[in-house]
């Protein structure tokens, strides 16, 4: 064990000549020995899998291997394209990350302004509690509700539809509906999560500009448009952002549960991680499903850089890395 | 009381209806789910669900619970793997993200790189079920196969990091002075100021365990290790689990409760959460507020 009393004493000089097996082994055995537990799974289960990649350029069978598969080069990634299955699914997924983000931010923002700006204790405390109810459900629960509401035999919606003398309706096999099912279930999930974090930033703001703005004779509306709106800015950009480096990725558990994997609505609700599941799961085509995630993951890679060269520009604070 | 003026009067109303309507919203299918699972049956296979109890019946829960061998079973691998797997994350995550915090560690930033790297590229899910299936043998160990997947969380590890080197350093150097070594400090002094961070990421990842069915669909074929999610799908999705839940039970049926059977099971599944929800909630809304004032 080394004394750190002794080693901060070492001249810098010589510091650097010892170089790396100094500083982690000699100066901070046991911190090093503290970390490493993570670095080793870290490197187990993300960057074993990273060698994995080569399983996207083969004919991977399950006899021969990962390392004895043969090279297929290109040939599943062509497949993916000449099919148009991969332009279907990327589409979808970017598409359905845009509205979520615009109709998550839209509803998280204004129940924020309101709760802000509302009196009642008991209602603020009462409702903020109701409307993060739904982040702590599974989305297994979540595809029962869909049943429980949308279903063609069973569901309230026909119950009540049937009850007024109306003709039923097909909802749950019927392509064209689901979009806004899915951005609504998503927004219900999460409003309460992103109504807090808007809320807590909306507290933050300094309340003198508020009381000044008041005296200058600013109704409420204009105190949100010209104080609120304005200083929540930074953080929407930051979060629009972010989301925007992760708009080639999709919520797996949400797609699988709320379609209930139907069939029948791939062409509107196939994202694609379901996609890389159901080729591997149910057509065992798993050099296939590989290229299809390396797309992503690459897809997604150049992303993110260019969106952390965007935040770099505007707020340089909260760049990624 | 402050009289409020013409505009915030306007600007009042439309808030509590907003606000109100939306936070409805947000249980309104809870609601539905209960009284769907106290009605009876036969009501539901004629005229669907409902939004008022038009009926009522026990008969769900009494066959649940006249056999509870299959949902017991399901709780306690839940149990076990929130448990267990909780209290890994909260070690592996505090003491990494101690030594992170440690600004004399010199390489504390290559190491957060290697670790970031890997929240912005991965092999995808394929080369991982592989190496999970062939080489870590987790169709074989179905508790570890659900616990270690999740046991490592990078966002987890900047939260505590972040919290930590906040920790002023004299309190670090005058038990440094004593002769206390690294791990020490970080067992004995830096653990014990960070309880409030640490009740913020062990509620989370305690949710996280509690909802996952992921691992489980992926790696477990034995039923009776299948956690609680994953058996309320194949619950939802089969009459297979009832079945075998008839099969044992000594109630004969003319016509067995199919539907309200798939939500008193929804129920049960979510009881807990739905108990501890009050309790808990407060605490997240609070580690929410401090994640987000962080971005």
């Amino acid at each position: 064990m080394a004394n750190p009393e002794i080693s901060n004493n070492i001249p810098l000089q010589k510091k650097r000549r010892k170089g790396v097996f100094y500083e982690l082994f000699i100066k901070h055995p046991l911190l090093t020995l503290m970390i490493a537990p993570a670095v080793i799974y870290v490197f187990v289960f993300s960057y074993l899998p990273m060698a994995g990649i080569v399983i996207a350029f083969k004919d991977y069978t399950y006899t021969k291997g990962i390392f004895g598969s043969d090279w297929a080069g290109f040939k599943n990634f062509a497949f993916l394209f000449q099919t148009g299955v991969i332009y279907r699914v990327t589409i979808n997924t970017i598409l359905y990350n845009l509205a979520f983000l615009t109709v998550d931010i839209t509803v998280q923002i204004t129940i924020a302004v309101f709760l802000s700006e509302l009196s009642n204790k008991y209602f603020k405390k009462i409702t903020q509690t109701m409307l993060l109810f739904p982040f702590f459900i599974s989305w297994v629960v979540a595809g029962a509700i869909v049943f429980n509401i949308l279903s063609y035999r069973f569901g309230v919606i026909n119950n009540i539809l049937t009850y007024l003398g109306k003709e039923k309706v097909d909802i749950m096999n019927n392509p064209v509906i689901w979009p806004p099912i899915i951005v609504f279930f998503r927004m219900w999930k999460g409003v309460g999560y992103g109504s807090i974090v808007y809320l807590a930033n909306i507290m933050g703001i300094d309340q003198e500009i508020y009381e000044a703005a008041k005296i200058d004779g600013a109704n409420v509306f204009q105190r949100i448009k010209h104080i609120t709106l304005p200083l929540l800015k930074p953080t929407v950009v930051i979060l629009i952002l972010l989301n925007l480096g992760n708009i080639i990725r999709g919520d797996f558990a949400m797609f699988y549960n709320l379609t209930g994997n139907n069939a029948l609505l791939l062409d509107v609700t196939d994202i694609i991680d379901t996609f890389v599941y159901r080729s591997l799961m149910t057509m065992q085509n798993y050099s296939m499903s590989t290229a299809a995630g390396l797309y992503q993951s690459v897809l997604g890679f150049f992303i993110i850089i260019t969106v952390n060269a965007i935040i770099k520009k505007v707020q340089p604070d909260y760049t990624l890395f | 009381m402050v009289k409020l003026s013409r505009d915030e009067r306007i600007f009042h109303t439309l808030g509590y209806i907003f606000v109100g309507f939306m936070a409805l919203i947000c249980v309104f299918p809870m609601y539905l789910i209960i009284v769907g699972s106290f009605m009876s049956n036969e009501v539901i296979v004629k005229y669907g669900f409902s939004l008022w109890p038009s009926s009522f019946s026990l008969d769900a829960y009494k066959l649940l619970f006249s056999n509870p061998k299959h949902i017991l079973d399901a709780y306690k691998v839940t149990i076990i793997v929130t448990a267990c797997g909780t209290l890994l994350l909260l070690f592996l995550c505090t003491m990494t993200g101690y030594v992170l915090s440690r600004k004399d560690y010199k390489y504390r930033n290559k190491f957060s790189f290697y670790f970031f790297f890997t929240t912005i590229f991965g092999g995808g899910l394929v080369p991982f079920y592989i190496l999970a299936v062939n080489y870590l043998k987790f169709k074989e160990h179905p508790l570890i196969a659900m616990i270690a997947p999740g046991i490592f969380g990078y966002f987890y590890v900047i939260i505590i990091r972040t919290y930590m080197s906040k920790i002023p350093s004299s309190i670090v150097e005058s038990v440094k002075i004593d002769g206390a070594n690294d791990f020490v400090i970080y067992a004995r002094i830096i653990m014990p100021i960070s309880k409030p961070i640490l009740a913020t990421v062990g509620l989370f990842s305690a949710l996280g365990y509690w909802n996952d069915w992921f691992n489980c669909m992926l790696f477990v074929s034995n039923k009776q290790y299948y956690n609680l999610q994953y058996y309320l799908y194949t619950t939802l999705n089969s009459v297979a689990p009832m079945n075998a839940v008839m099969a044992n039970a000594n109630i004969s049926y003319t016509s067995p409760p199919t539907h309200t059977f798939k939500l008193a099971m929804t129920i049960v599944t979510i009881g807990p959460i739905l108990l501890l929800y009050p309790f808990l909630q407060k605490y997240f809304i609070k580690g929410i507020a401090v994640g987000a004032v962080k971005g």
